[in-house]
Formats: C-alpha cells, sequence, structure tokens
C-alpha cells in the first residue's frame, strides 16, 4: 500500500508539473498569435510602450552611468597594472554592450515594470476584471497580454541600447577625465575592435529578455490566486523567476552567439 | 455552429450539468430552466455549487457534461468564437462589480461598445447617458471607481452590463455587502431594469429572505443539485426540511464545504 501510494504522489507530481508547463508555454504561444490577429489596437501598444519602456529611462540612465563608471574604475586599476590603459574604451565597451547591457537593463526593467504589471493583472483577476473581460466576449490575453509581450520585445533593445552608451560614456568620464587612462585610444580602441556582430548579440538578448520577463509577468498575474496573499505571491514569484530566466538564457544564449 | 433555434418559453435551459474540481463534485447533475421575461433567483448554502453554475451559464467554465441552452442555441460545445457570438446577448454583473478602475465611470460603461462596435464617439456618449440615467447613476460619468460608494459601483457595473442591451441579465450576488436599505434599493433597480429593458435575468444570491422580493422564480440548490424550484409561493408552501432549515439559517444539517476555487482564469 505504501508503494502504491508513494507511486501515486509520484505520478501526481509529474502530471502537475507536465500540466503547468505545458499552460505557461500555451499562455506564451496565444499572446504571440493574438499579437497578430485583429483587431488591432495601436493605443494599447503604445500606452504599455510608455509605461514599460519610456517610463523607464531615467532608472536605466542612472544605472548604466553608474555601472559605466565602475567599470571605467576598475577597468582602469586593473589595465594599468599590465601598463594597458589605453585597451579601457575596449573593455567597457565589449562589456557593456555584449552582457552587462542587455542583462542590467533587463533585471531593472523586471523589478520596476515586471512587478507592477504581475500586481496589475494578479489584482485584475483577484476582483474578476478578467473575467468580467471575457463576458464582454473581450478575449482578456489579447486586450492584455499581447500589447505587452509586443511592447516588451520593441522597448527592451532599445533601453538595452540607451544603457550601453550612457555605460561606455560614464567609463569614459571616470576612466579618462578622472583616472587619467589615454583619451585617443578610449574611443579607437572601440572603434577598432568593436563589430557589428557585438552589438546584435546584445540586443538579440535584449529582445529575448524582453520576450521573457513579459512572459513571465504576465502570465504569474494572469494565474494569481483570488486572496490577498494571492497578489503578492505572483508579484514576488514572477520577479524572482523573471530575473533567473534572464541569467539562465544568458548563458545559453552567450554559448551559442559567441 | 450547431445550434438550432427553437421557439422556447425558457431563455437559459440547464440539463443534468457536472463539473468536477480534482475530487469535489461541484456540480452534480443540475438541472434548471430559467423563464424567458422573468427573474430567477438561485439561493442555497455557501459551496453548494451555485456560483460555479452561473460561471456555466456566462460560458466562463465548461462543464465535464450535460447541456446549456441559452436563448434556443446549445452553448456548452460551441468554439470559442461562437461562444462569443452568444455573449452578446447577456450582460454580467459581478459580485464586487469588476469596474476596470483604471478608467472612470463613462470609460467603463462605455467599454463594450468603444471595443465592441462601430459606434460614433457621439452615439456612444448618448447611450452611456441614458444607461447611467436609468441605473440612477447620472452626474457620475467623471468619478473613478474608487471615489464611489460600493453601491454605486453595482449601478455603474450593471449599466456596463445593459450598455449593448442584452436579452439575458446575469447577477451574481448583487447585494453582498450592502446594509438592509442598500440592498432593498438594489432589489428595486433590478427589477425596474427587468421590466424596463424586458430581460430575463438570473441571479445567484444568499441573500434571503429579501431577494424573494424581486424573484419570479426560485431555485434553491444543495449539494451541486437543485433541490426544489419554484416561485416564491409554491416555495413557502413546499415543506421541504431543507429549505425551511436554509432560510432559518441553521447551517446543521446543510452540508457546509468550502466554496471552490476554479484555478482562476478560464482556459
Amino acid at each position: 500500500m505504501g508503494l502504491v501510494s508513494l507511486i501515486g504522489r509520484i505520478g501526481a507530481y509529474v502530471i502537475d508539473t507536465v500540466t503547468s508547463v505545458g499552460d505557461f508555454v500555451s499562455f506564451l504561444a496565444s499572446a504571440l498569435i493574438y499579437t497578430i490577429m485583429p483587431p488591432y489596437k495601436p493605443r494599447l501598444l503604445i500606452r504599455q510602450l510608455r509605461i514599460i519602456g519610456a517610463d523607464s529611462f531615467f532608472l536605466i540612465a542612472l544605472i548604466g552611468l553608474f555601472t559605466g563608471m565602475v567599470l571605467g574604475l576598475q577597468g582602469y586599476n586593473t589595465l594599468a597594472r599590465f601598463g594597458s590603459s589605453g585597451a579601457l574604451g575596449t573593455v567597457v565597451a565589449l562589456v557593456l554592450v555584449r552582457e552587462l547591457g542587455p542583462v542590467l537593463a533587463a533585471l531593472m526593467v523586471t523589478a520596476r515594470a515586471g512587478s507592477a504589471m504581475a500586481a496589475e493583472l494578479g489584482s485584475m483577476q483577484a476582483t474578476e476584471q478578467i473575467d468580467a473581460l471575457s463576458v464582454m466576449a473581450i478575449n482578456p490575453v489579447q486586450y492584455l497580454v499581447s500589447p505587452r509581450v509586443l511592447a516588451g520585445v520593441i522597448s527592451f533593445p532599445l533601453l538595452t541600447s540607451i544603457f550601453d552608451v550612457i555605460g561606455i560614456m560614464g567609463g569614459w568620464a571616470v576612466g579618462v577625465l578622472l583616472m587619467g587612462a589615454p583619451n585617443g585610444p578610449f574611443f579607437n580602441g572601440i572603434a577598432q575592435n568593436m563589430g557589428a556582430h557585438d552589438i546584435a548579440t546584445g540586443l538579440y538578448k535584449a529582445i529575448v529578455f524582453g520576450l521573457v520577463v513579459m512572459w513571465v509577468c504576465c502570465y504569474k498575474g494572469y494565474h494569481a490566486q483570488r486572496m490577498a496573499t494571492g497578489v503578492s505571491r505572483a508579484t514576488t514569484e514572477a520577479v524572482v523567476l523573471s530575473s533567473v530566466l534572464i541569467l539562465l538564457w544568458d548563458y545559453f544564449l552567450t554559448s551559442v552567439l559567441l | 455552429m450547431d445550434g438550432t433555434r427553437t421557439a422556447d418559453r425558457a431563455a437559459i435551459r440547464v440539463h443534468d450539468l457536472r463539473h468536477r474540481f480534482g475530487r469535489q463534485q461541484v456540480l452534480n447533475g443540475v438541472n434548471l430552466e430559467c423563464p424567458s421575461g422573468q427573474i430567477t433567483t438561485i439561493v442555497g448554502p455557501s459551496g453548494c455549487g451555485k456560483t460555479v453554475l452561473l460561471k456555466h451559464l456566462n460560458l466562463l467554465l465548461r462543464p465535464d457534461s450535460g447541456t446549456i441552452t441559452i436563448d434556443g442555441i446549445e452553448v456548452t460545445l460551441l468554439s470559442s468564437r461562437a461562444q462569443n457570438e452568444v455573449r452578446e446577448k447577456f450582460g454580467m454583473l459581478f459580485q464586487a462589480g469588476a469596474l476596470f478602475d483604471s478608467m472612470s465611470v463613462f470609460d467603463n460603461v462605455a467599454f463594450p461598445l468603444v471595443e465592441l462596435t462601430h459606434l460614433s464617439r457621439q452615439e456612444i456618449a448618448k447611450r452611456v447617458r441614458e444607461t447611467l440615467e436609468a441605473v440612477g447613476l447620472d452626474g457620475m460619468e467623471n468619478k473613478y471607481p474608487s471615489e464611489i460608494s460600493g453601491g454605486m459601483q453595482k449601478r455603474a457595473a450593471l449599466a456596463r452590463a445593459l450598455i449593448r442591451r442584452p436579452k439575458i441579465l446575469m447577477l451574481d450576488e448583487p447585494t453582498t455587502g450592502l446594509d438592509p436599505t442598500r440592498t432593498h434599493q438594489i432589489h428595486e433597480l433590478v427589477r425596474q431594469t427587468q421590466q424596463r429593458f424586458n430581460l430575463t435575468a438570473v441571479m445567484v444570491s444568499h441573500d434571503v429572505p429579501a431577494v424573494f422580493e424581486v424573484s419570479d422564480q426560485v431555485a434553491f440548490m444543495h449539494g451541486g443539485k437543485m433541490a426544489l424550484m419554484g416561485t416564491v409561493s409554491e416555495m413557502m408552501a413546499a415543506k421541504d426540511e431543507l429549505f425551511q432549515r436554509f432560510l432559518e439559517g441553521r447551517a446543521s444539517g446543510l452540508d457546509e464545504r468550502p466554496a471552490p476555487q476554479p484555478g482562476g482564469a478560464p482556459k
């Protein structure tokens, strides 16, 4: 009897896991399908572009600036030991464009817009607003999720580019102006050593992160439990899972794109 | 869509509806008829399955077995797109109103017209004002749901449910959280709008006996099926022990189960 119930429990666990992974994937699939199906609501997309993209601008600029500044500081100190402080520009730019730009921008937007999104959709679920959409013959995934996913895919690469440019300027300000690294080689190095492939790598990552973050945050909010703790749990899970997936995908994407 | 229209006195007809969540058989062979142009109220103790039944009637859930006929169309096996056509026939008032809190009362009520029709702005504004007046909310257009009382939120939600001139109105516990005076006012309002727009209404309520003042038909649900049905006077005359106990508020003997949580959103 003990063995049978153990097997039963393992079976139930496996079925639960497979079902929820299936739900998770089909949620994204329907969000993507409804993105290309009419009716088109540009108004909803523009609103989300503002919330995810434009409203995140100053945060991204601030974090980009300080990331670049610390890279300038650390980079100069390390490179100066080998007498190669001329390579500072190359190091700062490559690290930002290929790695830190997309990852940090994605983490910051998750913290800012992703959490808000999970909480908003969660409380809409809790107060039956999502059911109300369905009953009014409006597809809630198309109305709520598709514009957010599309806005994420569009704004993440743009925010990442802003992060990169401001970061490089921050690295230059600290490395060159403050620490005294040579100015000419800083920019020459970037021009010579950073190719289109490096930039594309960073932008591919940003697009994938945009998709993953919006997918996770919308899914968690949409499926929040209808109770007081449901919304807070959905928000926490959305932020944690998004952050973990950003770093996991970052490794895999780097190994594929390198 | 294979639904064949038949002349039918019942606007909604439910036959042997069954639904199970996990190990719990929540609907266990429900039969129900909601006569056209009348108010049918479903009452019963918490956890008897009345909210789940309503979620089948408004097509948020699909049953394991059984049939639901709405205005002559069998809806349980329809595709999602065909279901949306059926949804145009009814308006739904949710328990807490389910107004969109990011929108003003006007935008909430106008929402179905803005999203689903091609009416002009003027036409929409005119319809919204008419409907808000019908529910006694004229002058509240620019307020947000958080700025008005619970009773007003229900009125606004009722206006949104009525804005597309449905044939059928579904109400999920419309008086929960209201004091007896407000409860009476909402019941009056339901009766007035039902007569004004010639609606078939189906209402879930546990506000007994207050809700009887507005009900033409009452269905008493217990243990996932209908235990007793009839007009208010028939129900009172019937010496059904379970129903009498329910009326007297004696929960003992009534199988109290926690209300099931049907895993969030419709699939």
